[in-house]
This record gives structure tokens, C-alpha cells and sequence, in this order.
């Protein structure tokens, strides 16, 4: 369905940035990160909130210069990769009154950005039609959607809505797929539906996926590696090398505990208050979407 | 100018229905109300307008419809707040309503329009009588005691109206009552502003306290100050200029208040 | 003078087209109707209801103003509504439908300061100019059966022009419409289509207003669309309603008020509504009849 260049295929690395580093607003997000996203790979990037996380994606995809580093994506600079790319960005919710289809938004997907009158004339428009119609389709029989796809996507639940987006961003075939806070909104029980998801995905479409998070615990048992970022650095690691006290700690530079529970969930305690920062994402929110009220 | 009995009526009532429009506006931004109120204020001049078909003072017209149509709008949304689709198509209608009074009226006994539907739509406010400011001044200080009063429950069920609704702060019943607030404030200034451009004194004081500050007493007070200040620098300016309208003189000042506010903070922002 | 309705709609429509005036009014009116329902759908996906109206009411200041130059009228409204779609310049009342719908303080608060500045400086032309209001009531609540031949003319081409840019963006219109984001990272000019949409609207605005009158274009702006929306979710039927139902607004509209003596505003404007709450009921049984699974 999608041109894909033989480089992009042959490239060893889904994604993979080097000793980058982002300054935002006259502030440095982040610096000396380095992340690898191997071929297949399921990767998490973990922190607190304000840590910098939709940052560093939003430089993988392109959308923000480094200020140094190196950032490719598939074996090549992101811009040109973007076209095997899946972005499914954070945000709220759809506003329960919108008034369009998930397989409409799942269309949309594979032709958003095609120019022109949508009529197809002559013989082999049709025919894409229907080879598009029918990818469609698959897709969104893949996140197991099919049966609430032809509904108001205003009116489905949060776990329907993400299943959605996730097929509107695999649906040109991508190799890499980047999800931020894909899990944020959603009930535990969903959180666990989506995550099992993503992880088939990754297995059987041989995707790449690297979603931001910033609780582990539903991901736990699906990840290959992660992450973590807090005070403007990273490390990375296997799951149970990271979320360690002392790996975190060293982090943050203060004093931080990993505790498991009898369930084997991970707690992290002692996080220092992130700084309320207005990174890259709060750009377009009004000023007071984020601002308290003292008495 | 003070010796002039309209200016100081004027003075009179302009100054509380700024005031009114100021505290109000400050919350109607914050609500994101601000098509609902521009809904309240041409459903006003069709108030006005039904009132002298039915041979009424059209005061009465302007707050009967405005009281009215908010009633409906806080029974028909969520919150006490309804669907912009919903409000904009609505007051298309009332409007098309307006223009059957309207033609109605030219033809009716109680005709010779022109100069009245210009007042409703645009304000004259130096031909209050000394009981229409003092009643005018009157209400706007009403209104805005109602709004501080309700200060807190109406800051907590805009901000966080799950927090609210688990403190026992009747949402729908206090968005109702703002809703009705609304209504008051704008059948009132319909005299003063008219009805086309009090949006603006309801818009443009509060935008730019919103722009300037997110503290809630900071920016009331701002917004009101902003508002007053428009008021008095409107009523001055055409009291000197004779071709200057007031209303436009006061909606202009109001509106350069606002850019003034947007500049300043976006320069605050990129230092 | 008025003419008299005869039980035969047949004769009554040969009376009314004998009119040149009537049939100027008619073919206006078409050309406004499938103009306002195609730019009005998107208007009404967007939530840009208010910004919509706003410039509409610009219609005012651009004929006084222009009256005051000693400018062509229709000069003046394309002036004044571009004018204040680049003053607006993309403020939207929710950033995509992908987040709350309520409208975001500062963006509307700027697009009702433009509003009722223009209608401040509208007032003040008008005052400068000595005219009287009668003149006003036609600019703000419009006269069907005024419209020359020449006026027809340039609505035509106003409309193709309009129509033709909408139908070659329509796709990428509708996912920025729906998600930005997602839009903004497959390398759609996001903010471009905004304004573009922007003065789509101001160029439909200024023309429908010079038949329906400044203050009721949005008759025909919302209600159609809004109507055809509660009908279907599909992009292209719903296109097709909304044109079919704007037609039908106008036609009976027109045709009613030839027969008398109130002003076709007002049954334009009443037909409008009863179309929408027709819709909205229609909507709600069938959801009552269809149970929880709607269509």
C-alpha cells in the first residue's frame, strides 16, 4: 500500500537518537539524550510529568530542530521518514457532539492529506478506492474495532476512541509508531487492552513502537526496553535495570525508592514536584488551561 | 460638562453598567459564554422591538426575551451551558422574527422606527431620564453584587465542575442563574450601548484582564476597571467630538484596551 | 398590491417568474444557497459558529464604510469580511474537535471585540455620513428582491471560486478539522488551511450577505448544515443535504414571501429553523427506535 524506500526497510534501527539535546522558549527540555529504537522493538519513555517526554517525540517526528545531537529515523533524517511514520498525538478526548465516523477518521488516515476533488473518475482511482476501503477495513478489524466503527467517534468510550486512532495510524503500513500517553485517559482495564494490543501489533504487523508514558505498570511484561527521563537527562535500559532505586536516583539526583508491590506493580516515591513547564505541547492551549486558582 | 443634567445621568448610569458588564464579561470569558451572550444581545433588540409592536415600554420587551431565551439556553445545555450550534440557530430565528416586528411595526401606528430601532441597536445613552440612570445604575450595582456574591461557587463549577458537583455546588442552578445575570446586564445596557455593541463591553475589559492576569479577584477587578475607565473616556471623547457616537467611542476605547492587553502580554511572554 | 396565492402552485409560479426581479431573486438566492451549505458544513464541523456570524455582521461596516469613501458597496463587504478573517486569523473556538468544545477565552474574546468594533466603526461611518437607518435595515437584515442581473453576475463567480477551492482542499480541510495534530505531523500547512477556510467563509459571508442581509446569513449558514449533520455523519451525503435543504430554505423562502407582505428574511430565517428541529426530532426517534446502537 505504501512506497516505502528500500533504505527505510534495510535500516537496522527503527529510530535512534544520539547525545541530542532541545531547547524550548529560551529553556533547555533536555540534553545529551541518547535512545535506540531497534527494528520490532516495543520501547516505553517513562518520567514524570514536565520531564520533557512529548518533546523528545515531537524531535524524533521532526516537528522541533535539535539544538545538538543527531535524531534519524528509519536510517534517515525524520522528515524524510515521515511517510512510514504512525504519530498518534496526546489529547483530550473528542467533544461528545462530533459528528464523524471512526472509519471516517480511519479513512482519513490514508488520504488526510491528499489534495483534489475526491471524485474518482477514471478506472484506476476506483480501483485505489477500493484497495484503500479495504485496508481500512483491516486495520480496523486489527484493533478490534469493527464492531463500533460506524458510530459518532464523539460518542464512543476512551478505550473505542484510542482503538480508533491507533488504526487511523497504522493504517498506510508504517514501520514505526509513536504514540504519546496513548494509555493516560483510559481505565485500568482498557490501559491493559490497549497495551496487550500495541504489543500484538508490534509482534504480528512487525511494527516498531515507541510510546511515551508515564506509569509503567500497564506495560510491564510487553516492553523490550525504556526510557526514563527526569531533570533533563535519560537512561535507558531494560525495565527492571531502570525502574531501580538506585538508577533513579542517580537520576534525579535525589533520593528515590522503587517499591513492588505483592502484585508486582512498580511504585516510584520520592519524585521532586515537576516544574509546571509550558513545553512544546501547551503552545496552542489558552493560557488558563493550566493555570490554578489560589484564593 | 458636568453641568449638563444628561451628561451626569449619563455619567450615572454608564458608569454602574460598566461596572455590571466588567464583572459579568470577566466570567463570561472565563465560561466561554461569550456567543450565548452575543445570542442574548440580538434576541434584546427583538425584545425591544416585540415590546413597541405590542405598544409596551420596550424596556419590558428587553427583559422579558433576554430572561427568556437564557432560561432556555441553561435548560437546554449541560451545565447550564448549551450548544453553539444549537444558540446560533436559534437566534437566527428570533432574528427573523425581529424583521417581522420590525416590518410590522412601520406599518402599525406605533411606527416611525428609525430613530428608535437605531437606539435600541446602538445605544443612546445621553437620553436617559434621571429615573431611567438611577434605575440603570441600580441594576448594574445589583448585578454586580450577585456575581461576588456568588464568587467562589461559579470560580469552582467553571474551573473544576467535578470538584464542584462533589462539594454539593449546584452547577446547573448557578450556570442558570449566571445565564440570567447575563440577561439582566445586557436588557440594561441595551440602553446605554445597544444592543449590537454591548457584546463588546462585555468582551473586550474582560479578554484583556484575562490577558493580563489568571488571578480571579485581580481580573474582575481589572475587568471592571478596564470597563469603567472605556465608560468615562467614550462619554468624554463625544462629549468634545459632536460626529463621535458614544457608544463608538466607548466600544472603540474598550476594544483598543483589549489589543493594548494582547500586545503586552505577548511581549510579557517572549522575554 | 400584494399579489394573491391561487390553489395552483403552477400558475403561481408562472405569475412570480414573469418578474425579472423575481427571477434575479431566485437565481441568487440558488447560487447563495449551495454556497452558504457547502462552506457552512465545514463552518458548523469546525465550531467556528461565531466566528461565522461575526463576519457576517462585518457586511455592516464594509457598506458603510465604502457609502462614506464613495466605494462600490460590494467592495466594501469583501473588504471589511476579509479584513476581519485576517484579524481573526485562525482563532478558532476549539483547537480541532479533539479537544473540550467550549470555547477558549481569549480566541473568542478577540473574535467578539472584532465583531462589535466593526460594528462600533459601522455606526460611526454611518453617523458621518448622515444617513439614515432605513438604509441600514436593508444592510442588516437584507432585501431578496433587490439583486441585479449584474449582482447575479458576480455572485457566480464568487461562489465557483470559492466552491472550487473547498473542493480541492476537502480532504486535508476535514483532518485538520478533525486533528490537527495529526495533521500538523503528516506536513499539512495547518495554519495556511486555517486562515484559507477563514476567507472562504469571509467571501461567502460577504456575498450572501448582500441578499440575506448582515445579521441573517447565518439562516443559511447553520441551519442547513446543522440540520443535514443531525441526519448523517458522511462527509459527502452530508454535503449534498445540506445544499439540498439550504435550496429548499430559499426556494419556499422566496416563493412564500412573493405572496406576502412581510419580509422574506423572516420566512427564510422560520423555515431554517423548523428544517433543524425537524432534523434534531428525526435524530432523536431514530436513536429512540434504533436503542443504544445509533446511527
Amino acid at each position: 500500500m505504501t512506497t516505502t524506500e528500500p533504505s527505510t526497510t534495510e535500516a537496522t534501527t527503527a529510530a535512534e537518537l544520539t547525545n541530542a539535546s532541545v531547547r524550548l522558549g529560551g529553556k533547555r527540555v533536555f540534553s545529551d539524550v541518547g535512545l535506540t529504537v531497534g527494528r520490532g522493538q516495543f520501547v516505553a519513555v517513562l518520567g514524570p510529568n514536565g520531564a520533557g517526554k512529548s518533546t523528545l517525540m515531537r524531535a524524533i517526528l521532526g516537528l522541533l530542530p535539535l539544538e545538538s545531537g543527531e535524531v534519524t529515523v528509519l536510517g534517515r533524517p525524520p522528515a524524510q521518514a515521515r511517510a512510514a511514520i504512525g504519530y498518534l498525538p496526546q489529547r483530550h478526548a473528542f467533544d461528545s457532539s462530533t459528528r464523524i465516523r471512526g472509519i471516517d477518521l480511519v479513512r482519513l488516515g490514508i488520504d488526510g492529506t491528499r489534495w483534489g476533488v475526491p471524485v474518482a473518475l477514471t478506472g484506476a482511482a476506483r480501483e485505489r478506492r477500493r484497495a484503500e476501503s479495504g485496508r481500512v477495513g483491516e486495520v480496523i478489524e486489527t484493533v478490534g474495532a469493527t464492531g463500533y466503527a460506524h458510530r459518532a467517534i464523539g460518542e464512543l468510550s476512551g478505550g473505542e476512541q484510542q482503538r480508533l486512532l491507533i488504526a487511523q495510524a497504522l493504517v498506510r503500513s508504517p514501520q514505526l509508531l509513536i504514540l504519546d500517553e496513548p494509555l493516560d485517559s483510559l481505565d485500568l482495564p482498557n490501559q491493559a487492552s490497549v497495551a496487550a494490543l500495541l504489543r500484538r501489533i508490534c509482534s504480528s504487523e512487525g511494527v516498531s513502537v515507541l510510546l511515551v508514558a508515564h506509569d509503567a505498570n500497564p506495560l510491564l511484561g510487553y516492553l523490550d526496553h525504556v526510557i526514563y527521563m527526569a531533570g533533563g537527562r535519560a537512561t535507558s535500559g531494560s525495565v527492571d535495570e531502570v525502574i531501580t532505586s538506585a538508577k533513579l536516583s542517580e537520576l534525579y539526583g535525589t533520593p528515590i525508592e522503587v517499591l513492588r508491590t505483592a502484585d508486582g506493580r512498580l511504585v516510584v516515591v520520592g519524585q521532586p514536584e515537576a516544574p509546571h513547564y509550558h513545553g512544546a505541547r501547551h503552545e496552542h492551549d489558552h493560557p488558563h488551561d493550566h493555570d490554578h486558582v489560589h484564593d | 460638562m458636568f453641568a449638563h443634567d444628561f451628561v451626569r445621568n449619563a455619567y450615572l448610569a454608564g458608569t454602574f453598567i460598566a461596572l455590571g458588564c466588567g464583572v459579568v464579561g470577566w466570567f463570561v470569558v472565563l465560561r466561554g459564554q461569550l456567543f450565548a451572550g452575543d445570542a442574548l444581545t440580538h434576541v434584546a433588540f427583538v425584545g425591544a422591538v416585540a415590546a413597541a409592536v405590542v405598544g409596551l415600554d420596550e424596556r419590558v420587551g428587553l427583559f422579558v426575551l433576554t430572561l427568556a431565551v437564557a432560561g432556555g439556553m441553561g435548560a437546554l445545555g449541560r451545565r447550564g451551558q448549551a450548544d453553539d450550534i444549537v444558540i446560533g440557530t436559534v437566534f437566527a430565528w428570533i432574528l427573523g422574527i425581529g424583521v417581522l416586528l420590525l416590518a410590522v411595526l412601520a406599518t402599525s401606528p406605533n411606527g416611525g422606527t428609525g430613530i428608535a430601532a437605531a437606539n435600541t441597536l446602538f445605544g443612546s445613552i445621553y437620553s436617559l431620564t434621571p429615573g431611567g440612570s438611577r434605575l440603570a445604575a441600580a441594576i448594574g450595582l445589583v448585578v454586580s453584587a450577585g456575581v461576588l456574591l456568588a464568587l467562589r461557587p461559579l470560580l469552582l463549577t467553571t474551573l473544576d465542575s467535578e470538584l464542584a458537583s462533589v462539594r454539593g455546588v449546584p452547577a446547573r442552578a448557578l450556570g442558570v442563574g449566571f445565564l440570567a445575570l447575563l440577561a439582566v446586564v445586557t436588557a440594561e445596557s441595551t440602553q446605554a450601548v445597544g444592543a449590537l455593541l454591548l457584546l463588546g463591553l462585555l468582551a473586550a475589559p474582560a479578554g484583556a484582564a484575562h490577558q493580563l492576569t489568571a488571578r480571579p479577584y485581580r481580573g474582575l477587578a481589572l475587568s471592571a476597571l478596564i470597563a469603567v475607565t472605556a465608560m468615562w473616556g467614550g462619554l468624554a471623547l463625544s462629549y468634545e467630538i459632536a460626529a463621535l457616537p458614544p457608544s463608538s467611542a466607548i466600544i472603540g476605547i474598550a476594544g483598543a484596551g483589549y489589543v493594548a492587553a494582547t500586545l503586552f502580554a505577548r511581549a510579557r511572554r517572549h522575554r | 398590491m400584494t399579489p394573491t396565492i391561487s390553489p395552483n402552485p403552477i400558475e403561481d409560479l408562472n405569475a412570480l417568474l414573469t418578474f425579472p426581479f423575481m427571477v434575479n431573486a431566485l437565481e441568487a438566492g440558488t447560487i447563495v444557497a449551495v454556497l452558504a451549505a457547502v462552506v457552512g458544513w465545514y463552518m458548523v464541523l469546525r465550531r467556528q459558529t461565531f466566528a461565522g456570524h461575526t463576519l457576517s455582521v462585518m457586511a455592516f461596516p464594509g457598506a458603510a464604510g465604502a457609502a462614506l469613501a464613495g466605494l462600490p458597496t460590494t467592495l466594501g463587504y469583501y473588504l471589511a469580511c476579509g479584513g476581519a478573517a485576517l484579524l481573526m486569523r485562525g482563532a478558532r473556538s476549539s483547537p480541532g474537535l479533539g479537544s473540550p468544545g467550549r470555547g477558549s477565552g481569549a480566541e473568542t474574546a478577540t473574535i467578539a471585540t472584532v465583531q462589535t468594533v466593526g460594528l462600533a466603526a459601522g455606526y460611526l461611518f454611518l453617523s458621518l455620513n448622515h444617513a439614515v437607518l432605513g438604509g441600514t435595515e436593508t444592510l442588516l437584515f437584507g432585501t431578496f428582491l433587490g439583486v441585479s442581473r449584474g449582482q447575479v453576475l458576480a455572485l457566480l463567480l464568487v461562489a465557483i471560486a470559492a466552491l472550487a477551492v473547498v473542493a480541492l482542499a476537502t480532504r486535508p480541510l476535514l483532518l485538520e478539522t478533525i486533528d490537527p495534530e495529526v495533521a500538523r505531523a503528516r506536513g499539512l500547512p495547518v495554519a495556511a488551511l486555517d486562515l484559507g477556510f477563514l476567507l472562504v467563509l469571509a467571501l461567502a459571508v460577504a456575498a450572501t450577505s448582500q441578499i440575506t442581509g448582515a445579521l441573517l446569513v447565518f439562516a443559511l449558514l447553520v441551519a442547513p448544515p446543522a440540520a443535514a449533520q443531525q441526519l448523517t455523519m458522511r462527509p459527502g451525503l452530508g454535503l449534498v443535504l445540506s445544499i439540498v435543504f439550504a435550496l429548499v430554505v430559499v426556494w419556499l423562502g422566496l416563493g412564500v414571501a412573493y405572496f406576502s407582505i412581510y419580509p422574506v428574511g423572516f420566512y427564510v430565517t422560520s423555515f431554517a429553523f423548523a428544517l433543524y428541529l425537524a432534523a434534531r426530532l428525526w435524530h432523536a426517534t431514530a436513536r429512540r427506535c434504533a436503542g443504544p446502537r445509533s446511527a
